[in-house]
């Protein structure tokens, strides 16, 4: 069974800050990481190895040359192969222009039984680049994937709602898309660590994919960025001052006073 | 790209689940409204479903100009292979100029995979919309590294624009008896082989309060709650008030509720009238999801809080002590209110 993981090289967005002067991202000094979504896809796999035998998992990433780092740790927790896909083509995308590219890497790396994918990534919070591959790869999808179960060819999920869940049966291949709820991804093993350091990992070009030129990066895609700016913080409220009761009763006043009750 | 100017008019995408409409749908009419007015266009809804058309009523009364039908039994349950194809096969025949889906788990389950299969641009979960002045372009604006930084985006040369919208964070449509509309059979060509996935059951965890996205008073707990017990306290609170619990994801991840009350980036974005957050330091991702509340009131031991920052109310103290005075005096004001 081929299983490949879509993962994302993220900042840790909990250590993002703001430059208070430009109101630009500080993006200097914040760690980068497997995006948390994407470890609880790549656990998924790696249970399915631990199950069963013959089971082979690929981890693949679209990202700067330095997210080796990123598939070297995922390699450390038990993945079989990893590849990067880096061009500075690919770069600026949006998810459109994102999934031409990963599907077409996709199709260069194999025929896959299941593709696990993170739900989203913490920097763009889209959700979008999933579906938008299973869409070109022409695979059934299944997102926001809570719990799993495979039987023969037969796969069947819990897929997380608002209020509840639905229970949804597909055969495979199938692509999904994991939720933290799905499970609890594992630590880098020592000998995964040194094992991880001794392999290599591909880096694929916009040459070594199957896909056109007009269709990938920043100028191909549809959406383009107008502008950015930071959030305007709300004007200062009033702190209630005195002992506990009082404070309760000057909050009731105001707010009777503010008609708001 | 073909002629952009045969794309007219604003679409909403009326998600039903068991036949009733998605909350967020009438936020969409509201301002799908407004952007069709700017851009001299019609409102229209697309309702997919089965046994669905007395819906169409409504959403007329909510706004819609026009409301395209799609009935089959294929499309009982909300699957992604049936609803992506009658919607996208609908869009390039009709060719509208905007389309907007509710930010929910099935609208980012739908609208991506429409995005792919027609090429156009989608964003995601828009909190603000509006429209150039000069050339009618769709201004889509969004949270971005977990809401650190907004971005305007927009689709310059690709139609539909499209995006997903944060429910909680438009105004609702008004709803009007007298309202007219048309409604409009979409012909499709669906067979079963088209449907790949199946649903099996679906499971709804059991609701013994009002939603999150409904409740007018939000009383929520953080870790400075201490352990799961306080939720009981708020729980209180919250009944006084008529209202509802929510929770950070810090008391989510601790254990101490249910995913299901979470507030902010990964949980549900809330408009309350009154927001309580007790026990709970201000993380940008929990403000992502309830800076847009009426009121907010802070309950926080440490009066450095960040929390206190965007409060309009601010009471420095332990939780344990404040909460119950508030429910004493809560429940005593409904009582005066009530002999008055």
């Amino acid at each position: 069974m081929n299983i490949l993981v879509c993962a994302k090289q993220v900042p840790n967005t909990n250590e993002v800050k703001i430059d208070p002067v430009k109101g630009t991202l500080i993006r200097e000094g914040v760690e980068s990481i497997l995006n948390p979504d994407d470890a609880n896809a790549l656990e998924e796999a790696l249970r399915l190895k631990d199950q069963y035998e013959d089971v082979k998992v690929t981890v693949l990433s679209m990202g700067p040359p330095q997210a080796d780092d990123m598939l070297r740790e995922c390699l450390a927790m038990g993945a079989d192969e990893a590849v990067l896909v880096s061009d500075k083509a690919f770069g600026g995308a949006d998810t459109w222009a994102t999934s031409n590219t990963i599907s077409a890497a996709i199709k260069k790396a194999g025929s896959f039984d299941i593709i696990f994918a993170g739900r989203q990534a913490i920097d763009g919070d889209t959700a979008q680049v999933g579906p938008q591959i299973a869409e070109k790869l022409g695979l059934p999808q299944i997102t926001y994937v809570q719990s799993f179960e495979l039987d023969g060819d037969t796969v069947t999920v819990q897929r997380q709602l608002e209020n509840g869940y639905e229970v949804i049966r597909v055969k495979t291949p199938v692509l999904l898309t994991a939720v933290k709820e799905l499970n609890q991804p594992r630590y880098m093993n020592v000998k995964g660590i040194y094992d991880a350091y001794k392999k290599e990992i591909p880096v694929w070009g916009i040459d070594d994919i199957p896909v056109e030129k007009e269709v990938v990066g920043l100028k191909a895609s549809p959406t383009k960025v107008f502008r950015s700016f930071t959030p305007a913080p709300k004007g200062k409220g009033v702190m209630l001052e005195g002992p506990a009761r009082e404070k309760v009763a000057n909050l009731i006043n105001n707010l009777q006073k503010q008609h708001i009750i | 790209m073909e002629n952009r100017n045969e794309y007219r008019n604003v679409w909403v995408y009326a998600e039903q689940r068991q036949g009733a409409i998605t909350p967020v749908v009438y936020e969409l009419l509201g301002e799908g409204k407004k952007i069709a007015e700017k851009t001299g266009s019609e409102l229209c809804a697309f309702l997919i479903g089965s046994n669905v058309a007395s819906l169409a009523g409504e959403l007329i009364e909510y706004g819609a100009e026009k409301v395209y039908l799609a009935e089959s039994p294929l499309l009982e349950y909300y699957t992604t292979d049936g609803y992506a194809k009658v919607l996208s096969d609908a869009i390039k025949e009709y060719k509208p100029e905007i389309v907007l889906y509710g930010a929910t788990h099935i609208g980012r389950d739908l609208a991506p995979r429409i995005a792919a299969r027609v090429n156009t641009g989608l964003t995601a979960d828009c909190t603000k919309l509006e429209v150039d002045p000069e050339d009618k372009k769709l201004m889509q604006t969004r949270p971005a590294f977990g809401g650190n930084l907004m971005a305007t985006i927009v689709c310059p040369d690709h139609r539909p624009q499209m995006s997903t919208v944060r429910p909680g964070v438009m105004e609702k449509a008004a709803r009007n008896s007298d309202n007219k509309g048309s409604v409009i059979q979409v012909d499709m060509q669906l067979e079963p082989a088209d449907i790949r996935t199946e649903v099996i059951e679906i499971v709804k965890h059991k609701k013994d309060m009002v939603s999150l996205v409904d409740a007018n008073f939000i009383v929520s707990g953080g870790k400075g709650l201490g352990c799961a017990d306080g939720f009981a306290m708020l729980r209180q609170l919250a009944e006084v008030l008529g209202g509802t619990v929510g929770a950070s994801r810090a008391a989510v991840d601790a254990g101490w509720i249910d995913h299901a009350n979470q507030v902010g980036q990964t949980g549900t974005t809330v408009k309350p009238t009154i927001y309580f957050a007790c026990g709970i330091s201000g993380a940008i991702q929990h403000l992502a999801g309830m800076s847009e509340s009426d009121i907010i009131i802070a309950i926080n031991k440490n009066p450095m809080a960040p929390i206190f920052d965007i409060a309009d109310y601010g009471i420095v103290g332990d939780v344990n002590e404040v909460v119950p005075m508030l429910i004493e005096a809560f429940t005593q004001y409904n009582g005066e209110k009530e002999f008055a």
